[in-house]
């Protein structure tokens, strides 16, 4: 059989099926671009290729455009061509990456552009009347000021008016409902002042409240949007698809074009594309993303295997039995929704903040229009002051207050390869009071080693017998063997046996290397241990043990938690003794093993406390999204990173204390920041109240609060550097 | 008074032309990629164009 092996992590590095794909030219995910001199090394290069119009690398997105036909072998060239110096690149899924174009951001942005262009000219206008301006030319300096003002706010700050609406319309209040009463009033009012030639207008205070307030909103959904494109490209890397064999060989399908008894294909390492059932042979397949155990799954002709698994022996082929709705991922998908709709409940700060600030200065705009008006028995009178209250106490600040703070956080994380996907992920981990970790893959390595030290002779034979497998203990066994130097030794007649092991013939003596009961029946058992065993040519036996070994990084990530005070919880689905060993050599102080995906989820719901849940399986999904923050790596499946809240890019376990005291430090920058917007109403409202207010000090007054919040929410920056 | 007539709107068209030139820049992708702008200013490669379409 002819095999197609590719490398599995990366199925779209292949060039297209179908050549009806718009050219676009092709797009590439380059992770490792940080500077200018590699944007300059990385466009010289390709752009000298040929058939390669231009290449223009995005820094921010870390993503190379080329513009060039779209074809298999020009991928593949520029792959090469950035892997010669020195750059990794993927090439990305077009359709899953045009799913997510940012229109809401431009769109914000034009109307920042409008709102600034109009506050600018309005408050020129202004300058002149604070200046003295009086009579016709006070009269006519309002009018154009009008001109200006009213076609903007019914542009620009329509997002503040629909938000508000939505909330109302639920009998709610957020903090749009202030802003656009603040803002709507303000202009009815000017403009009424206008027409009956009053002395003061607050077109300016309008104008710069929506101005500074969709700053604040463009900066919220710029953080977003960009951990959003980057989940997007995570998503475009792994685009499933299967191979199905026809007249012509193998040929590469969508998995969403498949249907139901199509037979597909299964290469050598290679992941499975969706559910369904073994043809043939016995094969082995590695569970782990489901299940978390590190033993390798031997599935019977006719077994069910599910989407995901990867395949460790020859290449196999089986039946597609589920599709679409019917298949186990999206089973896990519900579950995850399920979970998640606990976690919809949780108030933001910002939310919190609103729930005090809108009731009050409502009341206390309408307390000073009716006190006012009985002392004054003037109503235009009561009326200015009123909603010159509304206008001085606008929440601006606070507009700004949560924004400005997540930008600075979520940019300092993005360098570090945190991706903050969610936008109150940031105030529930700063809650956190006990951090649980899953154990396959996510604190361990995911790649068994060898723990006994065989002897020369037996480690030289059993990889020769491993050299072309692509199972996790062969892989274990070659790198032992070129660690310690040793050649395999040469071995003829290597054949596999599925879920048993493989046999051949070393200087005419048959040897055999795999499961204990098939090697050496009468070998005693490792009791939670993964050991496997070879026959030497001398008929003696020596015995191999494999474990799953600890990432580097992981002891001291547990230490530098503990140095915060959050106890560690380990809880995985693979072996109870094999679980406990790894966290009491890590210095964990719980662990559990054998649980299954829902067991979690109720453990982590049992605990005392908002938990951190770190898991990148698929059986970690639900626990995910139960839990009061998570987090997955970059590698875990799509679906297990839909459901975190943050995304290690860089698959480093030392960034999470980090993140952690990032979270903390923005929790206590956004209070700050709160107590700046209470400590300036606290000054302004008195004045406003007595009827002192005037547009000139509105208008100072805001921005100094503004710039007060926006630099307080810098240091957080600063703090980076430092 | 009456300079104020002629005066209002040449500041009012200098800054429409400004907000225009904002517009272009926006459709032609220029704010796509801030962190990559403001490292390329210290290439010694001649950049002459606007960011691509990505």
């Amino acid at each position: 059989m002819a095999e197609i092996t590719l490398p599995a992590a990366c199925p779209a590095c292949v060039g297209h099926v179908t050549a009806d794909v718009p050219d676009t030219g092709i797009r590439f995910s380059v992770p490792s671009v940080h500077c200018v001199a590699c944007i300059s090394k990385v466009e010289r290069a390709v752009s000298a290729l040929p058939g390669v119009k231009s290449a223009r690398v995005n820094l921010s997105l870390k993503r190379l455009h080329v513009d060039a036909r779209s074809s298999a072998e020009m991928e593949q060239r520029i792959i090469a061509t950035l892997a010669d110096i020195g750059f990794d690149a993927f090439a990305l899924d077009d359709e899953a990456l045009l799913a997510v174009r940012d229109d809401v951001g431009r769109s914000l942005l034009a109307k920042l552009g409008v709102a600034g262009f109009a506050m600018m000219n309005v408050m020129l206008l202004s300058v002149a009347v604070w200046a003295g301006a009086d009579g016709t030319t006070r009269d006519l300096l309002h009018w154009v000021s009008a001109v200006i003002a009213l076609p903007t706010i019914a542009y620009a700050a329509t997002p503040f008016f629909t938000k508000a609406l939505r909330a109302l319309r639920k009998a709610r209040l957020n903090m749009d409902v202030p802003i656009s009463l603040a803002i709507l009033l303000a202009t009815g009012l000017s403009l009424f002042e206008t027409m009956m030639q009053g002395e003061e207008a607050y077109f300016d205070a309008a104008l710069s409240l929506t101005f500074f307030l969709l700053a604040g909103r463009y900066l919220d959904h710029r953080t977003r949007s960009m951990a959003r494109s980057a989940a997007a490209e995570l998503a475009a890397l792994d685009m499933p698809y299967a191979f199905v064999r026809g007249a012509a060989g193998l040929t590469r399908v969508r998995t969403s074009d498949l249907s139901k008894d199509t037979v597909v294909t299964v290469p050598q390492g290679g992941k499975v594309p969706v559910d369904g059932q073994t043809l043939g042979d016995v094969v082995e397949v590695d569970n782990a993303f489901l299940t978390g155990e590190t033993r390798p799954l031997v599935i019977h002709p006719g077994g069910r295997v599910y989407a995901g698994a990867v395949n460790l022996g020859g290449a196999f082929e089986m039946k597609v039995t589920n599709l679409g709705q019917d298949t186990l991922l999206s089973r896990i998908r519900d579950l995850v929704a399920l979970a998640e709709g606990a976690r919809t409940r949780y108030t933001s700060l910002a939310d919190k903040a609103a729930q005090i600030y809108a009731p009050s200065v409502h009341l206390l705009a309408l307390a000073a229009f009716v006190v006012w008006l009985w002392i004054s028995g003037d109503w235009r009178h009561a009326l200015n002051i009123a909603i010159s209250v509304l206008i001085i106490t606008c929440p601006c600040a606070l507009g700004l207050a949560v924004p400005a703070v997540m930008t600075a956080a979520a940019g300092r994380l993005y360098r570090k390869g945190v991706l903050v996907k969610s936008a109150t992920g940031l105030e529930r981990l700063a809650e956190t009071r006990e951090v649980v970790f899953d154990k396959t893959g996510t604190l361990t390595t995911g790649d068994p080693k060898v723990v006994n030290s065989p002897s020369d002779e037996a480690l030289a034979i059993a990889a020769g017998l491993s050299a072309l497998s692509e199972h996790p203990y062969a892989k274990a066994i070659t790198r032992l063997a070129s660690a310690r130097s040793i050649t395999a030794a040469p071995v003829t007649d290597v054949t596999t046996h599925p879920g048993l092991g493989t046999s051949g013939t070393v200087e005419g003596h048959p040897v055999r290397f795999g499961r204990q009961d098939w090697v050496d029946p009468d070998a005693p058992q490792h009791a939670g241990q993964a050991a496997s065993s070879l026959s030497l040519p001398s008929g003696a036996h020596e015995v191999f043990l494999f474990e799953d070994t600890a990432r580097n990084e992981a002891k001291p990530t547990i230490a530098a938690l503990h140095d915060l005070g959050l106890p560690v919880a380990v809880l995985s689905g693979d072996d109870p003794q094999i679980t406990d060993r790894l966290s009491a050599d890590l210095g964990a102080d719980f662990a559990m093993g054998g649980l299954h995906p829902d067991q979690k989820l109720d453990k982590i719901k049992s605990l005392q406390g908002p938990v951190l849940m770190v898991g990148d399986g698929l059986n970690d999904a639900a626990a995910l999204a139960g839990a009061h923050v998570s987090m997955s790596p970059g590698s875990a499946m799509d679906a297990t990173r839909l459901a975190a809240d943050f995304v290690l890019m860089n698959n480093r376990l030392d960034v999470i204390p980090q993140t952690i005291r990032v979270a903390k430090s923005a929790r206590a920058r956004i209070l700050e920041n709160f107590a700046i917007a209470a400590g300036y109403n606290a000054i302004a409202i008195p004045i406003a109240l007595l009827g002192y207010a005037s547009p000139l000090l509105a208008a100072l007054a805001m921005s100094l609060s503004s710039i007060c919040v926006s630099l307080n929410a810098a240091r957080l920056l600063r703090e980076a550097k430092s | 008074m009456s300079q104020l007539v002629i005066l209002i709107p040449i500041s009012l068209l200098l800054g429409l032309m400004g907000l225009l030139a904002f517009f272009w820049a926006l459709r032609s992708n220029q704010f796509d990629d801030a962190m990559g702008n403001s490292r390329r200013i210290l290439s010694d490669d001649h950049d002459d164009r606007p960011a691509g379409r990505d």
